[in-house]
């Protein structure tokens, strides 16, 4: 090979381009906003199933309940007698005349006193627990047997000793929601990795640092968990509880619809329960969402 | 000179249900202001827990650790550990990791101001200062333990101690994060004490290598000084005869001497 062809060779190796490089910039990729077409078929396949199922359910309940001597009232006679509760639920007539959505409130305002209540205490014991072998050794056994107490055999003692109707309904709200409470945040505190503790000890922070620091986020996913289960159980409290102590919350409404034969509006009053006890456990579960982002991964 | 940091007569036990476990006996050892010591041994001869010790995390069964003439029996922030993985909170962001740590330990003798720019500076010294606003999910192992390394000298360490720092990193990263902690050391002069089982690394590092016997009731077996000059570069060192050598006593102490029975069969 003679030197004219190594050349060659070097010079083919770094041919020039044929034309000069451009640059191509990458279209980016650029998500819609705002894309009415997506939007909507996503809620036609979240809405559209449970309005058939719910379609169906009350063709079938009409269809049972038609004849003259059924017990219960037909969705259309629902419809017909409830028709004030359903299409107006805030009127306001005076002292026992109130709108659906009224009740619920103040239902929600007993569940709020008495569930927030529940929250910090239920925050504090469960921390306790989980921090200390001995208050768990002495405590976990007298939760576990308290917890199975149902909400409404706590009315009559808590009756007695409040002597009044409201604090005593706030206090099986409380009473029933703050074992999951203590239960999920003593396990979320006793799983919080020895590493933490570790960076705790290092930095030497004090009891309330390492609370407020360490293990309340580290146990935010447990709490949260024993928050949503918590205000599960308060909501079904509070309805029972109110069917005993009066007044003017939802649970007593359906007691006095009862007395009164006022079937249809009872089931009205029961939709209204359904749905707030729905937007409560999802509205707990969003808060959770929100404040634990972050906490789960790794 | 009296000795920075001196292990006197260490011993440590472990007693469960009855069984006591000896896992450490007589341990003996001086490190002096500056220096960097790696501890290697085969996995359960008690480098972890004599680094446990050192940080105070761990109570000694015998003897003491004193630094700079006094006992040390409780963690605290003039012993900063580098964990293995890293043990940044998941809640914070890189930032507010590092805040957490300086506001603790500079909280009342530094302004906000002041304690803002040491964050920023430890930030920049493991060039980091970029992800100051990412949470430890959003960043990769490597960097993850960058930041580890600058949580640990924000609380301005008297000694700082690396447990496994670059165990859970892959190979390239691993050398990355060696030559920063390499800079670092020469930057700042930090008496460092770090756990490995990588040959390479120790020699790489370290002033002094510890040697560790198997366990149980392990101990240190030898110590080899490493006389190679800083700054250090990989690529001329591999090539190296003292580096050749120092990695080879290292080597015949752990494959030839104190064989891991346990493993090799």
């Amino acid at each position: 090979m003679s030197i004219q062809a190594i050349e060659d060779t070097k010079v083919k190796a770094f041919p020039t381009p044929a034309k000069p490089a451009e640059v191509i910039a990458f279209t980016a990729k650029v998500r819609r906003r705002f894309d009415p077409a997506a939007i909507a078929g996503k809620l036609a396949s979240t809405l559209v199933p449970p309005a058939i199922v719910i379609v169906v359910m009350l063709v079938i309940w009409q269809i049972a309940c038609s004849s003259p001597n059924a017990s219960l009232p037909p969705p259309s006679q629902v419809w017909n007698e409830a028709y004030d509760l359903i299409a107006h639920p805030f009127f306001d007539y005076g002292p026992q005349d109130i709108g659906l959505a009224w009740r619920v409130l103040i239902s929600l305002q007993r569940v709020a006193i008495g569930f927030g209540l529940a929250a910090i205490v239920g925050v504090a014991l469960g921390a306790l627990v989980g921090q200390s072998i001995w208050a768990m050794r002495g405590l976990d056994p007298v939760f576990q047997i308290l917890r199975t107490v149902p909400p409404l055999a706590w009315l009559p003692l808590s009756l007695a000793a409040f002597r009044d109707s409201s604090p005593s309904a706030i206090f099986v709200i409380f009473i029933t929601s703050i074992w999951p409470v203590i239960i999920n945040t003593a396990v979320g505190v006793r799983n919080i990795p020895e590493d933490y503790r570790n960076v705790s000890r290092i930095l030497r922070l004090n009891q309330l640092e390492f609370f407020v620091k360490i293990m309340v986020p580290a146990a935010a996913p447990y709490i949260f968990t024993g928050l949503r289960i918590g205000i599960g159980l308060s909501w079904l409290a509070i309805v029972a509880a109110e069917m005993l102590t009066g007044g003017v919350g939802i649970g007593f409404f359906i007691w006095d619809a009862w007395n009164s034969s006022r079937l249809p509006d009872i089931i009205v009053a029961l939709a209204y329960i359904g749905v707030t006890g729905f937007c409560l456990d999802r509205l707990v579960a969003a808060v959770g969402a929100f404040v634990t982002r972050g906490t789960t991964a790794k | 000179m009296t000795a920075y940091l001196k292990l006197d007569h260490i011993d440590k036990s472990f007693a469960r249900g009855g069984q006591v476990s000896e896992v450490l006996k007589d341990i003996r050892l001086t490190i002096d202001k500056g220096e960097f010591v790696s501890i290697i041994g085969h996995s359960g001869c008690g480098k972890s827990t004599l680094l446990n010790l050192i940080a105070g995390l761990t109570k000694v069964t015998a003897g003491a650790v004193l630094l700079e003439n006094k006992e040390v029996d409780s963690p605290g922030p003039e012993r900063a550990v580098v964990f293995q993985n890293h043990s940044l909170l998941p809640w914070l962001t890189v930032y507010e990791n590092i805040n957490l740590a300086v506001s603790k330990v500079f909280g009342s003798a530094r302004t906000k101001a002041e304690r803002h720019d040491w964050i920023m500076r430890n930030l920049d010294l493991v060039q980091m200062a970029h992800a100051r606003d990412k949470r430890p999910a959003e960043i990769s192992g490597g960097m993850k333990q960058r930041v580890g390394i600058a949580r640990a000298l924000a609380m301005e360490p008297k000694i700082l101690l690396l447990d496994e720092p670059f165990g859970a990193l892959d190979a390239l990263t691993r050398a990355h994060l060696q030559d920063a902690v390499m800079d670092i050391h020469s930057r700042l002069g930090s008496t460092t004490i770090m756990i490995t089982h990588d040959v390479d690394e120790a020699v790489l590092l370290s002033d002094r290598i510890v040697m560790m016997t198997n366990g149980p009731a392990a101990t240190i077996g030898e110590v080899l000084a490493v006389p190679l000059a800083r700054p250090r570069s990989r690529i001329e060192l591999s090539s190296d005869r003292t580096f050749l050598r120092c990695r080879e006593a290292v080597l015949k102490f752990l494959y030839e001497r104190h064989r891991f029975v346990e493993a090799a069969e």
